[in-house]
């Protein structure tokens, strides 16, 4: 039952700052699918750690309390 | 056209391993548009383009990177590290660019003080030699002394970007001595980044030997950013010729250009 309650709760991360909440089971594929996010245009770092690998994205599942970034390319000089 | 594309005029760009076809690379910042910014930097003709990394904005993901307005196999992404202010930050940011895949270039920047956004040359020089050794192609945005640029070529950077003047003050080349005086004692390309305000400015700074110039709120905060693009285009070819052209001795004196000679008695 706990082990339930704790799923359905799902989990919170820091996502680019932010308090967010994840369903239970999210991986860092489906967190860009449900931000409509093309992999292929950001880059991800989890913990301060770069997954450099975007195959990877569907096998790397998120953890409670996770710090997630999510960068791309905006203008600059 | 730019001369490069003229080879009786000019050799081309090389930066470490890669030959670039222009020697005006341009920022993507500050554009009233994305249409305004892909016009003008399609008429700059430049190759190199530089862009930042940033968080995405969760709220309007969608249409906020750049990458949806600039082609990577047209341009040259040069991912810059601005607005950092320590090493380490600039580290983080080079390799979080390094990681979108496109290349192992970085424009690094790490800023001293906000006022004038002058480089933290101590830091500068200690991200320049992590990244370095990390097989990053480092291009140093610094100030316009000697020494620094020095220590930046020992550290490992492929090319040195000294300032014209302070990043987006359109002051135009306030030390073009000093300028001659890097580009003389480097071995590594000098590019000369921040500070063009007008196309006057750019010709000036390439009559002195450099090897390029990077330059951003010059062309997005003209008027018309498209007819200045050409303009910083023009320039750049202009005084770029007018180095390699050398120009005539000054003298305090008039001399005539006409015989003096077979005049009528």
């Amino acid at each position: 039952m706990a082990h339930l309650e704790v799923a359905s709760a799902g989990l919170e991360i820091t996502l680019n700052g932010e308090r967010r909440a994840v369903p239970a089971s999210s991986t860092v594929a489906s967190l860009l699918d449900s931000l409509a996010l093309d992999a292929r245009l950001v880059v991800v770092e989890r913990n301060r750690e770069i997954l450099r690998d975007r195959d990877s994205f569907s096998r790397v599942e998120l953890a409670e309390n996770d710090t997630i970034e999510i960068v791309h390319f905006v203008g600059g000089g | 056209m730019t001369v490069l594309a003229q080879p009786h005029l000019d050799t081309p760009l090389v930066i470490g391993d890669r030959e670039f076809q222009s020697r005006l690379m341009v920022g993507t910042g500050k554009y009233a548009s994305n249409e305004q910014m892909v016009q003008a930097i399609d008429a700059s003709g430049a190759e190199v383009v530089t862009v930042s990394v940033r968080r995405v904005d969760l709220d309007r993901s969608k249409d906020s990177g750049v990458l949806h307005h600039l082609d990577p196999s047209r341009y040259f992404l040069l991912a810059n590290t601005a607005a950092c202010y320590s090493a380490d930050d600039a580290i983080r940011y080079a390799r979080l660019a390094r990681a979108a895949g496109f290349n192992e270039w970085v424009k690094l920047e790490v800023i001293g003080d906000q006022t004038t956004l002058l480089p933290d040359t101590a830091g500068l020089l200690e991200a320049t030699r992590v990244l370095a050794a990390e097989g990053f192609r480092v291009m140093a945005y610094t100030n316009d002394d000697l020494i620094t640029a020095l220590r930046l070529e020992d550290a490992g950077a492929v090319a040195v970007m000294p300032l014209a003047s302070p990043i987006g003050s359109g002051l135009g080349l306030l030390n073009p001595f000093a300028i001659r005086t890097i580009k003389h004692r480097l071995s590594v390309p000098v590019i000369v980044d921040a500070g063009v305000g007008t196309a006057s400015d750019a010709c000036i700074t390439m009559e002195q030997g450099v090897d390029g110039i990077l330059m951003n709120t010059g062309i997005a905060a003209a008027t018309d950013p498209v007819r200045m693009a050409t303009a910083m285009r023009l320039a750049v070819d202009a005084g770029r010729l007018a180095y390699l052209g050398g120009r005539m001795p000054r003298r305090e004196v008039a001399v005539p250009s006409s015989p003096t000679t077979g005049m009528l008695a």
